[in-house]
C-alpha cells in the first residue's frame, strides 16, 4: 500500500480570498461587535445599570454634597458632572471582563477559534461592540445633567471632541477589564477585581473636588493618575479652559489623555492576549 | 492514496492525567475515520489537537497537507469542526449564528444568508432559523453546530459524538448528511462510542483507549477480531424453540445458547445468516416476536481487544471494564 501526504494543499471552498485582504480583520471585527451588540439589545437589563448608575451618581452628589462643597447645588453640577461623565465610562469599561469571563466558557469561543480569522478578533469584537454601552452611557449621563441644569459653556464641536475623547479612553481601559476576565476563574472574581482597579482610579482624582483641596500625598498619586487628565480634559471641552485647573492647557491635557491610552494598551491588550491564549 | 489526516506519536498530558500517550492517526481522503474509546479515551483532545484548539506536548499532525502546529490557519481553512458539545451562540437566533459565522468565512452579506438559509433547511431548521438558540432542543442545537461547521464547505470534518443525545430518526439524518458529505469528496473523522456508528459509518476504525491506539483495522475487520455478530430470536411460542435452535445451528459458528427462557442467541460470521434464518422461519411459518441481529457491545469489543490486561482494564467479571481515568 503506498501512502502519499498531501503536499499540495487541497482546495478550500472558503471564498478565495482576496476578500480576506488587510480589511479582513476589520470586517471580522466588525461582525462579531455585531454579535456583541446584540446579545447587548437581547438583554435590556444590561442597560439598566449602565443608565441607572450615572442618574442616581449624580443625584446624590450634587443634591447632598453640592451645598457643602461648593456652596450651592448648581455650580458643583458644572464642576462635577464632567468627572461623573469619566467615572460612569470607567465602570462600564469594566463590564467587559464579566461578560467574557461567562461567554468564554461557553463553547462558542471554540467555534471561532477553529475559523481562519485572528485570534484576538473575539476579543477585539467585544471591545469594539462594548462603543454601544459607552455611548448609551454618555448620553444618559449629559442629557440627565441637562435636565438638572447642566450648561455645556463651549460648542458642539468641543463636546463631540469630548465624546470621542472618552470613548478612546474607555476602549482603552477595556483592555485592562478582558486581561482581568481572562486570568479570573469565575466572573464573580472579575467583578471584584475591576472595582480594585476603579476606585482608586476615579476616587483618587479631582472628579468630587479640586485637585488642590487634597492631602500633599493624595495630590501626588492625583496628579498622575491618568484619570484627572481625562477629567480635566472634559472640562476644557465641555466647559472651556478657564474652568480647567490653574497651570493646566487642554492641549497639553489631551496629549496626556493620548499618552495613557497609548500605555494602556500597549500593555493590557498584550497580556490580555496572553492570558487569553493561556485560558483556553 | 493520499491522506487528509496524518497524525505521528500526539501525546498530551493535562496536569497529572496523560490523555494522549502517543497515537497515530491516518485518514484517507474522502473517506470517513471512526475513532472509537470509551469515556476519557482522548477523542476529544485528538479532534482538539487536529482542529487547531490546543497543541501537541509532541508529536506531529498534518491536515489538508498543512502542519497542524506551523500552519494552524491554512488548517482551520479546509476544516470544520462540531465539537462534543453544541459551540451556538444561544443568545442569537439560528439564522444569526450561521451568518455570523459565515460572515467570518469570509462571504458576503448576501453569500452568508443564502448559505445559511441552505443550510438549515438541509438540517431541518428552516422554521425555528428565526428563534434565538438557547429556545432550542438538545438535538436542534446539536444540528445547528453541524450546520455551522459546513458553512465554508470544508474539505475536512470533525464531527464529535455527533449523535449523542440525538433520537433515532435524527440520528438517521446525520448519518445520511455524514454520507453525503463523503460522496462530495469531504473527509471525515468521526468520534463515537458506539461500534454500531462505527460500524454503519466508517470505512476504518480506529479504537483508543487510555490515550492510545489499541486497534485499527475495518469494520469487518474488527467485528472478525472480537467476535463478531450474535443473531437472536424469540419466537412468539415456546413450543417453536426447539425448531429455531435447529436453524441457528445450522448458521452459528458455536452452539446456540439460551440467555432467557424464550430467547436464543448464537454468534454469526457474517450478516448472510439473518437473510438464511428469517428465509427458514418464514418457510416453516414461525411466528417470531424478536428477530435481530446484535454487534458486540463497545464492553465486548474492549474486553476482547485489551483482554482485560494490555491496557489495565478492569477483570472480566461484571466489574465497568472501561471506566474514565
Ligand atoms: N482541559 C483539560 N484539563 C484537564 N484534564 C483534561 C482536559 N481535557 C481532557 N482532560 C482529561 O483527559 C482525558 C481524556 O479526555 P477526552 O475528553 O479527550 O476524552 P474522550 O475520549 O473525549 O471522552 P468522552 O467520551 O467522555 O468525551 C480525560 O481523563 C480527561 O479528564
Ligand atoms: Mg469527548
Amino acid at each position: 500500500m503506498t501512502t502519499a501526504t498531501l503536499t499540495r494543499p487541497v482546495p478550500s471552498a472558503i471564498p478565495e480570498q482576496a476578500s480576506r485582504g488587510p480589511l479582513a480583520g476589520l470586517n471580522d471585527t466588525f461582525v462579531l461587535a455585531r454579535r456583541t451588540v446584540t446579545k447587548m439589545l437581547r438583554n435590556p437589563e444590561q442597560f439598566i445599570d449602565v443608565s441607572l448608575q450615572p442618574v442616581i451618581m449624580t443625584t446624590i452628589f450634587v443634591f447632598i454634597f453640592g451645598g457643602a462643597v461648593a456652596g450651592d447645588t448648581h455650580a458643583y453640577l458644572q464642576f462635577l458632572l464632567p468627572g461623573l461623565i469619566v467615572q460612569t465610562i470607567m465602570f462600564t469599561s469594566m463590564t467587559i471582563g464579566v461578560n467574557l469571563n461567562t461567554d468564554i466558557s461557553k463553547g462558542v469561543f471554540d467555534r471561532f477559534r477553529s475559523l481562519p480569522i485572528a485570534r484576538s478578533a473575539p476579543l477585539m469584537g467585544a471591545v469594539a461592540g462594548d462603543i454601544v454601552r459607552h455611548l448609551i452611557a454618555i448620553t444618559v449621563s449629559l442629557v440627565f445633567g441637562m435636565i438638572l441644569g447642566f450648561r455645556v459653556q463651549t460648542d458642539w464641536m468641543h463636546v463631540a471632541l469630548a465624546i470621542v475623547m472618552i470613548i478612546v479612553f474607555a476602549v482603552s481601559l477595556c483592555w485592562t477589564s478582558v486581561f482581568v476576565g481572562m486570568l479570573a476563574r469565575s466572573s464573580g472574581a472579575v467583578q471584584g477585581l475591576s472595582f480594585l482597579i476603579v476606585f482608586p482610579l476615579t476616587f483618587g482624582s479631582s472628579t468630587y473636588v479640586p485637585a488642590s483641596t487634597l492631602p500633599d500625598w493624595l495630590q501626588s498619586w492625583v496628579a498622575i493618575n491618568p484619570v484627572t487628565h481625562v477629567i480635566d480634559a472634559m472640562r476644557g471641552l465641555l466647559l472651556g479652559e478657564s474652568a480647567m485647573p490653574v497651570g493646566t492647557t487642554l492641549g497639553g491635557e489631551l496629549l496626556w489623555v493620548l499618552g495613557s491610552c497609548v500605555v494602556l494598551v500597549g500593555v493590557f491588550f498584550p497580556l490580555a492576549m496572553w492570558a487569553y491564549r493561556r485560558k483556553i | 492514496m493520499t491522506l487528509a489526516i496524518e497524525a505521528h506519536g500526539l501525546t498530551k498530558r493535562f496536569g497529572s492525567t496523560q490523555a494522549l500517550a502517543g497515537i497515530d492517526l491516518e485518514v484517507e481522503q474522502g473517506t470517513i475515520l471512526g475513532v472509537l474509546g470509551p469515556n476519557g479515551a482522548g477523542k476529544t483532545t485528538a479532534v482538539r489537537i487536529l482542529a487547531t484548539l490546543i497543541t501537541p506536548d509532541s508529536g506531529t499532525a498534518r491536515v489538508a497537507g498543512y502542519d497542524v502546529v506551523k500552519d494552524p490557519r491554512e488548517v482551520r481553512r479546509s476544516i470544520g469542526l462540531t465539537g462534543q458539545y453544541a459551540s451556538v451562540d444561544e443568545d442569537l437566533t439560528g439564522v444569526q449564528n450561521l451568518v455570523m459565522i459565515g460572515r467570518l468565512l469570509g462571504l458576503s452579506s448576501r453569500g452568508a444568508k443564502a448559505r445559511a438559509a441552505e443550510l438549515l433547511a438541509e438540517f431541518d431548521l428552516a422554521e425555528a432559523g428565526s428563534r434565538l438558540a438557547k429556545t432550542y432542543s438538545g438535538g436542534m442545537r446539536r444540528r445547528l453546530d453541524l450546520a455551522a461547521s459546513l458553512i465554508g464547505r470544508p474539505s475536512v470534518v470533525y464531527l464529535d459524538e455527533p449523535t449523542t443525545g440525538l433520537d433515532p430518526a435524527k440520528r438517521d439524518d446525520v448519518w445520511n448528511m455524514v454520507r453525503s458529505l463523503v460522496r462530495q469528496g469531504t473527509t471525515v473523522l468521526l468520534t463515537t462510542q458506539y461500534l454500531e456508528e462505527a460500524d454503519a459509518l466508517a470505512n476504518v476504525i480506529t479504537v483508543i483507549d487510555h490515550g492510545l491506539v489499541i486497534a485499527h483495522d475495518t469494520p469487518q475487520g474488527l467485528k472478525r477480531q472480537v467476535g463478531g455478530q450474535t443473531l437472536e430470536v424469540r419466537p412468539l411460542s415456546v413450543s417453536d424453540l426447539g425448531a429455531v435452535r435447529g436453524m441457528l445451528a445450522a448458521v452459528g459458528t458455536r452452539e446456540p445458547e439460551q440467555p432467557a427462557p424464550d430467547l436464543l442467541s448464537v454468534p454469526v460470521a457474517d450478516s448472510s445468516a439473518l437473510d438464511y434464518v428469517v428465509r427458514q422461519l418464514a418457510d416453516a411459518r414461525i411466528p417470531v416476536a424478536e428477530l435481530a441481529l446484535r454487534l458486540p457491545s463497545l464492553d465486548e469489543v474492549f474486553y476482547s481487544l485489551t483482554g482485560g490486561a494490555a491496557s489495565g482494564s478492569a477483570p472480566a467479571d461484571s466489574a465497568p471494564i472501561l471506566q474514565e481515568v
